[in-house]
């Protein structure tokens, strides 16, 4: 079958999509295989002033997943423009550059600067704490993610995907507000926020105690929140949390997405991209799915 | 770098808690200070677990590790013939090519294994190596250094065996044209900073929590004098003078 889907007139080759923050600039794992294979590649998150990120333990292995608090370290959207977007260029695959920001000022600065770059389409990530309402994040309320969402795409020539926090209050609710915003698509979920405790020292294991959880865990939730937007939203979805296998993208596309970004399975396997889409192939043979409207949000 | 099942062709314990891991090597790159992500498992883990080189041969590879938590753990259920998945080799080692005269080596328990490989190319290069290994109590490892070390100093914390007290009591920086060492932080500070005293140069190996251990998600990233740095990809080995602040 024909793996290959459109999302905002941008043709993927498959729907398998690099997850952001799991997979840089692509630049490493082009060193274990051909990453021109994916469907796509989400750029490490940037931000309009480079970050150094946070300090302490970053990574943190859990039942079934994991736990980061990197904190968006990243070179800035501007060394992103100069440099890095030609660097990803090279890969013949849909280049994404995601975005994150601590003030919408920012968020505004960084999409005006990213729409004059060579990249497919920016994904806003409003998972970020807004440094200018105490901290509390972009992604929680509806009203306050429509209002950054709006301002982006006021300025923004590029395809708008929104990448939506698991945390909102209500995801169907944020879902929509993006969706009048301008959104022209959206990701969901990014990572849930959660804690771990290191009893010897009685104290959490992360510097800012909550930290984001990811990997095969989260996936069940992940699915049902993808399904209950996919029934509410009209603009694409890319399904992501916890996609470990070709039969995990079925899931997420049968549930309502388009397609499926990968992220945390990056570390378990390195190779994991190339085996998804081409198990992918296979399965769909063998489950006789002769296009991906035949199964799109059958569920 | 290459991602690649070997066969696994022994897993031995050395004391209670310290195995030695030999798989096969499969044409693979490794060199001094380098390290591989291992992988013993399916879906049990999510992450892959990053050990040192403790010996690079022409067919194996060998890997030294102490059985610390989920990981390791499962590392010492292997057995002779088992299959583990190698991602490597990973990361900057030592700088072995521009080393001359002679090189300190200080290792301090789990930082020991890394420096018989690195004791092994400098001997190989030339250089003549002393070797300085500071234990808790119990000794492992030390006859795997006399091929490749001219003077071998040991010590155990409460004079067990060899000199009683820290590894570092012994190190005359000054007798040098660079050290390397490897081990807990605290002993490393305390050689970089014998060493800035006596204008040595020296280089430490760092540890870190890792996620994809080839720099793309940056999770073990440390702060230095010349900027952020990934321990997987610019590291583990790093030159002390831009690592900790008292010897900047």
């Amino acid at each position: 079958m024909n793996l290959s889907t459109t999302i905002n007139g941008v043709l993927f080759k498959n729907p398998v999509v690099a997850a952001s923050g799991t997979f840089g600039f692509g630049e490493e794992y082009n060193e274990l295989y051909d990453v021109s294979c994916l469907g796509g590649i989400s750029s490490k998150g940037l931000t309009w002033i480079p970050k150094d990120g946070n300090e302490g333990i970053r990574v943190y292995e859990t039942a079934s997943g994991m736990m980061n608090s990197v904190g968006l370290q990243n070179p800035g959207v501007r060394a992103f423009v100069e440099e890095g977007a030609a660097k990803m260029r090279r890969f013949n695959t849909v280049l994404i550059a995601n975005m994150g920001g601590s003030c919408i000022d920012d968020y505004v600065a960084g999409a005006e600067l990213l729409s004059s770059a060579d990249i497919d389409m920016l994904e806003l990530n409003i998972s970020c704490p807004n440094v200018k309402s105490g901290g509390m994040a972009f992604g929680l309320k509806a009203d306050v993610a429509h209002e950054v969402v709006a301002a982006v795409r006021a300025v923004c020539t590029k395809p708008l995907i929104v990448k939506l926090s698991p945390n909102a209050e209500n995801i169907v609710e944020m879902a929509l507000a993006c969706e009048a915003a301008g959104a022209d698509s959206l990701s969901l979920v990014n990572t849930f926020q959660a804690l771990a405790i290191d009893i010897h020292q009685r104290r959490p294991v992360f510097r800012n105690t909550y930290a984001g959880l990811s990997g095969a865990a989260i996936k069940p939730i992940a699915l049902r929140m993808v399904h209950s937007v996919c029934k509410q939203v009209k603009v694409p979805v890319f399904g992501i949390g916890g996609i470990t296998t070709a039969e995990d993208v079925l899931e997420f596309i049968m549930a309502g997405a388009t397609a499926v970004q990968v992220g945390t399975a990056n570390f378990s396997d390195p190779l994991a991209g190339q085996r998804i889409v081409r198990d992918l192939e296979a399965l769909c043979d063998k489950e006789g799915i002769s296009s991906w409207d035949e199964i799109r949000g059958c569920i | 770098m290459t991602y690649f099942d070997s066969k696994v062709i022994s897993n031995t314990p050395l004391t209670d808690e310290i195995y030695v891991l030999v798989a096969e090597r499969h044409g693979a790159d490794a060199n001094a200070g380098q390290f591989f992500m291992l992988k013993a498992w399916d879906n049990e883990l999510t992450l892959m677990r990053p050990i040192s080189i403790f010996k690079a041969e022409e067919e194996t590879l060998h890997f030294m590790y102490r059985v610390v938590g989920r990981g390791t753990r499962k590392l010492a259920e292997l057995k002779a013939g088992d299959t583990i998945s190698l991602l490597g080799s990973l990361g900057t080692g030592y700088p072995i090519a521009q080393m001359k005269g002679r090189v300190a080596l200080v290792g301090g328990g789990l930082g020991i294994p890394p420096l018989c490989q690195t004791a092994k190319e400098l001997t190989a290069h030339g250089v003549q190596t002393d070797v300085y290994l500071g234990y808790r109590d119990v000794l492992f490892a030390v006859e795997e250094f006399e091929p490749h070390s001219a003077n071998i100093f040991v010590s155990t914390e409460k004079g067990d065996e060899g000199y009683r007290g820290f590894i570092t009591d012994l190190l005359k920086p000054e007798q040098y044209d660079a050290v390397f060492t490897c081990g807990p932080e605290v002993m490393m500070r305390k050689v970089a900073a014998m060493c800035a005293a006596q204008h040595v140069p020296c280089w430490c190996s760092m540890e870190h929590r890792m996620a994809c251990g080839i720099g793309a998600c940056l999770g073990c990233s440390i702060r230095t004098a010349d900027g952020m740095k990934r321990v997987c990809k610019d590291g583990p080995v790093f030159p002390a003078n831009i690592l900790f602040q008292e010897n900047q």
